[in-house]
């Protein structure tokens, strides 16, 4: 459906939408209808909604536009250890030009404590970002609480939805709120910017005109129609498809608690995204265990650093305080079957503890080889 | 900017009366995780219960590793240094 929409507008929606012939028109009229449509899902109106290219970029507007706006009010931004790290490079950005960060932790489960977010903010605050779900470990965030908290306050909340936006209900009480269209089955290269309305935002780059000034650049309006049909028809099929994927989670972190020893399986087991489950083995290299996976069909992706290119653990398993090594992350696509979430149950076993007898072998040989 | 630790860990943890030596050091330094890990529990039983087992690791990963190795196995993490060559000493308790 997703692709169907995204062919139709390819024919009616390739001209520019800033300009007054015909074909134009036509094309200003899809791009105002996917607004109207993203809107709805977002509980937003039209015109608080902006496309951006990415995810990633829309963070970074928010964050650095938000900043921008408030700088008389202060120059002190507030996020959470578990932020994506497109929030946490915005942030760093912020504090290499002078400005002042705290950092709120997390349990153990992932999850920021709202009271102690609140009590980070001062009176020089100028904006607080804290995502709604986590990223690595699906773990939700209490964004209503902090969002109340915040508006007592008065500081801004960079909302950074990018997990839960079709999954779940969208949070309310968010200044900004950002979001990627590739996870709601949309097409690459589309994300969303919200800005409530009476919410002060300065554009940190250079004047334009798209997008209400607040994205530079040439919409891709074919790809923005595709995502917004996306959206629609991926937040009608969570109804069913949500607490069935659900089910399924429950099932993976049950089983795999009680089938292997040395295992961690990390997030809130109840407040967490409907489709994300993440858990650590003892003494195995995640990477390898990835390779062993994907090599019998399972792509499954890990939050462990034990490879040459990133050098560092995950951020968010490191501020939990929960295993790094071994780290599995499994995410469950609609249409997932029993019978594959079966599967992946039934080699799990094996595969961790062959590969813990060869590091074990490894180890050993190692140790007698030496003088 | 570090994001690693909870804010509520970064209170100042009670200082040990007298530092006491560890029993065994295992020198992890210059492996990657998990092998510090593999090595402090395949070497744990080497004191007896209630002694010190120091690892030394170079791997930042370990600061969190160890730690977190001890809630899982119920041994007692006792305190983390800097050591002067790089890398870091972790002093665990053996409790059982």
């Amino acid at each position: 459906m997703t692709r169907t929409a995204l062919l139709e507008a390819l024919d009616a929606g390739w001209a520019d939408p800033t300009r007054l012939y015909g074909t134009a028109r036509n094309t200003r009229m899809l791009l105002d209808r996917a607004r109207a449509r993203v809107a709805g899902v977002l509980g937003a109106r039209p015109d608080e909604v902006s496309f951006t290219s990415s995810g990633t970029q829309a963070v970074h507007l928010a964050v650095l536009g938000g900043l921008q706006a408030r700088r008389r009010a202060g120059r002190h931004l507030v996020v959470s250890a578990v932020e994506h790290s497109s929030v946490l490079h915005a942030a760093e950005l912020h504090e290499r030009d002078g400005g002042d960060i705290t950092i709120v932790g997390v349990d153990q489960t992932g999850r920021v404590d709202s009271a102690e977010f609140a009590a980070a903010l001062r009176p020089d605050t100028a904006l607080a970002c804290l995502q709604s779900a986590n990223h690595e470990v699906g773990t939700l965030q209490p964004v209503t609480e902090v969002a109340d908290l915040c508006r007592a306050a008065d500081v801004p909340l960079v909302v950074d939805a990018a997990q839960s936006l079709g999954r779940t209900d969208t949070p309310s009480g968010w200044s900004f709120l950002t979001g990627s269209a590739h996870k709601w089955g949309g097409p690459a290269g589309v994300g969303v910017l919200a800005i409530r309305k009476g919410t002060r935002w300065r554009s940190p780059l250079p004047a334009d005109e798209r997008e209400g000034r607040r994205v530079p650049g040439f919409e891709n309006v074919p790809a923005i129609v595709a995502a917004a049909a996306a959206l629609e028809a991926y937040r009608a099929d969570m109804v069913d498809e949500a607490p069935r994927l659900s089910a399924l989670v429950d099932l993976i972190r049950e089983r795999v608690a009680h089938d292997i020893p040395d295992i961690e399986v990390v997030g809130d087991p109840i407040r967490r995204l409907p489709h994300l489950v993440t858990f650590s083995c003892l003494y195995v290299e995640g990477e390898v265990l990835l390779t062993e996976l994907d090599r019998l069909g399972f792509a499954v992706s890990s939050g462990s650093s034990c490879t040459a290119d990133t050098l560092r653990p995950s951020h968010v398993l490191e501020a939990m305080g929960v295993i790094t090594h071994g780290n599995v992350r499994v995410s469950l696509p609609r249409g997932t079957e029993p019978a594959d979430v079966e599967r992946f149950l039934a080699v799990l076993p094996d595969i961790v503890a062959r590969l813990r007898q060869s590091t074990s072998d490894m180890l050993e040989t190692g140790r007698r080889s030496r003088p | 900017m570090r994001f690693r630790g909870r804010a509520k860990s970064e209170a100042p943890s009670p200082v040990e009366p007298a530092e006491e030596p560890p029993g065994l050091v295992i020198d992890a330094l210059g492996r990657k995780c998990p092998i510090p890990i593999i090595m402090l529990a395949e070497r744990i039983r080497e004191v007896p219960v209630g002694d010190i087992v120091a690892v030394l690791a170079d791997d930042a990963a370990a600061r969190t590793d160890v730690p977190a190795w001890c809630r899982m196995k119920s041994q007692d993490f006792v305190r983390e240094e800097t050591l002067q060559q790089g890398g870091w000493g972790f002093h665990i308790r053996r409790t059982y």
